[in-house]
């Protein structure tokens, strides 16, 4: 295994433990996706985004926009775990006068671009943010995270249909797939697949891999970061709960309540080698 | 052998409300913006597939780099417009009203006015301007977008008006909706003694017996029921009040301090407008006055010929005029 694989792979994994030291904070949450979407976070933000911890305004940086705003708490920890937070800030989590409110809101917090959470609006943002900086001459680029799920959006599809016009290769969109909503199971929701062949017919570039093999995933993004004149997406997929086997497997797994012992005891499997 | 009359049609896509033979200027939006954005490089232009219908044309072709095309997707123009800003630039997008309001009303809220960003959204065909029916007619959305944090919201007169509105909603730092007069649009205001200034209301004729608070084109039409009341020595006052927010209360409440018949005309449903904003102006100053609101009924309008429904819904000169001596 490469270093800079490893690396990632622990950056991940505490990625992990801050989710869950939030988690612990409201007891209940977006637990679930946000284990899930930790491998995607350690690699975009310690291998791909350009930007400064200390100066999270800085002109330069690429833009990282969490469409799902709900999943704050994993872009929390991974603005932790990307110092741009204090660690120990995420104690904060959800409570009141914190500048980490349960759902992104982009007034609250360094790092938060947007506020997302009414889905559907991610990628029409990036797609203004991609031109704006194309006519201006900045090279920076727009990453933005969307679910499975909020591909039932249609301003999504709109969004996606603007960056291809436009050429946007400046765009990369990231799509946690996960297979579960609200409601239930996407493909009892609302059918959302061929994924990759939805956005090769809209004009992207689309690579699919598995979304917590981190070494897949840097490949992945490597690959997309290539020069090209589309816009790209990398669909990921990935496992709710991922890393604490016994959250993996549980039922009631969109908005995840969690008993009091079991904190510890999830900690304690993520340091189990999976 | 009868003389044929000319028949009224809908002429819907282009339908213009200025009177025969009234001075219009061309596209006043789209030249205002091609004006300010010689001198501002960051301003830049969005549509949604309706550059031609709300004279962003004009801009389109002087600054092909810096206007955006987006196609009949009007969520996604105002989220790229949110986008625009983030990264330092001052959007104008334009589409009709209906669609900005109705359609993509979430995206105003939450990509623009909530982190306050300077995008300005410019809605044509506002109220009663066409004659196509509900689709296209925006007769709501003063209503809709009052209750919108941060929001400026403007609802100009004539050119003048617009000319001057445009720079002043770009030096704004927070959002905008002005609901667009376009086309060919009558030219009223330079008689008068009038500069437009953003949240001021600004009274164009005193008179004695009557106070009329009007805003967008029923301004020009209460300018006009003034001088034919004027002929029966009814004295007319008219307070412009082009801002709808944040509204101008210091002027309402100082014109509206004596016992003057007060009479609100705005091209907008009588639910949500001006009547309710100059209403809930004196109530909440604790003030108890009657109030005659000129404003479209609480329906849905029909289809038809411009100059037919402002007469049928009361928004013509003649209908005003009547309805105010009715009153008196």
């Amino acid at each position: 295994m490469s270093e800079r694989v490893r690396r990632l792979e622990e950056s991940a994994r505490r990625i992990r433990k801050y989710a869950l030291d939030m988690g612990e904070v409201q007891g209940q949450g977006y637990i679930g996706q946000a284990l899930g979407v930790a491998d995607v976070l350690a690699v975009v933000y310690g291998d791909q985004l350009r930007f400064r911890a200390h100066d999270p305004e800085w002109e330069g940086r690429d833009r990282f926009l969490l469409s799902i705003g709900h999943y704050a708490i994993a872009l929390y920890a991974a603005l932790a775990e990307a110092g741009v937070l204090d660690v120990a800030e995420l104690e904060t989590y959800g409570c009141d006068n914190s500048r980490l409110p349960m759902s992104g809101m982009a007034s609250c917090t360094p790092g938060m671009e947007i506020s997302g959470g009414s889905l559907g609006h991610g990628l029409g943002v990036a797609t203004g943010m991609a031109l704006g900086l194309r006519y201006r001459g900045s090279g920076a680029r727009v990453f933005t995270l969307l679910s499975d799920g909020e591909l039932d959006e249609g301003s999504t599809w709109e969004a996606a249909l603007a960056c291809a016009h436009h050429g946007l290769s400046n765009v990369t969109a990231v799509v946690d797939v996960n297979a579960l909503q609200a409601d239930g199971p996407t493909a009892g929701v609302l059918r959302t697949e061929p994924l990759v062949d939805k956005w090769k017919a809209f004009g992207w570039r689309a690579l699919r891999v598995d979304g917590n093999d981190v070494a897949a995933l840097v490949a992945a993004f490597d690959e997309l970061a290539e020069p090209g004149e589309k816009p790209a997406v990398l669909l990921c997929d990935t496992r709710v709960g991922r890393g604490v086997p016994f959250f993996e497997t549980r039922p009631k797994a969109h908005f995840m309540p969690v008993e009091e012992h079991e904190w510890q005891l999830a900690r304690e499997a993520l340091e189990v080698p999976a | 052998m009868s003389t044929p009359t000319k028949r009224l049609t809908t002429s819907a896509m282009i339908a213009s409300f200025a009177d025969e033979g009234q001075r219009t200027a061309k596209a006043p939006f789209g030249q205002a913006l091609v004006r300010l954005a010689r001198e501002r490089t960051d301003v830049v232009g969005l549509s949604a597939d309706l550059a031609k219908y709300t004279d962003m044309h004009v801009f389109r072709d002087a600054f092909p780099e810096r206007f955006f095309q987006m196609g009949m997707a009007e969520q996604v123009m105002l989220g790229a417009a949110a986008g625009l800003a983030e990264v330092g630039l001052v959007p104008f997008a334009s589409t009709y009203s209906v669609f900005a309001t109705r359609r993509a009303y979430d995206f105003l809220c939450l990509d623009i006015a909530e982190p306050s960003l300077n995008v300005n959204v410019v809605g044509a065909l506002p109220g009663l301007t066409t004659g196509y029916g509900p689709s296209h007619q925006a007769t709501e959305d003063l209503a809709i977008l009052r209750g919108m944090p941060n929001l400026t919201i403007v609802d100009p007169c004539d050119s003048v008006d617009i000319e001057q509105a445009v720079p002043a909603l770009a030096a704004t730092p927070g959002p905008t909706y002005m609901r667009l007069l376009r086309g060919n649009v009558p030219t009223v205001l330079d008689e008068y003694d009038y500069t437009f200034e953003l949240g001021k209301a600004a009274l164009l004729r005193p008179g004695r017996d009557v106070l009329m608070i009007s805003t967008g084109l029923m301004t020009m039409r209460a300018l006009q029921a003034a001088q034919r009341l004027e002929r029966d020595h009814i004295d007319v006052a008219v307070l412009h009040t082009p801002t709808i927010k944040p509204f101008d209360t210091a002027a309402v409440l100082r014109e509206t301090a004596g016992d003057r018949l007060v009479v609100t005309l705005e091209n907008h449903s009588v639910v949500g407008g001006l009547a309710e904003s100059v209403a809930s102006c004196l109530a909440f100053a604790g003030r108890g006055r009657r109030i005659v609101p000129v404003a479209l009924p609480d329906e849905f309008l029909a289809a038809g010929a411009l100059p037919t429904l402002h007469d049928r819904y009361g928004l013509s000169v003649d209908a005003v005029t009547a309805r105010v001596r009715a009153e008196l």
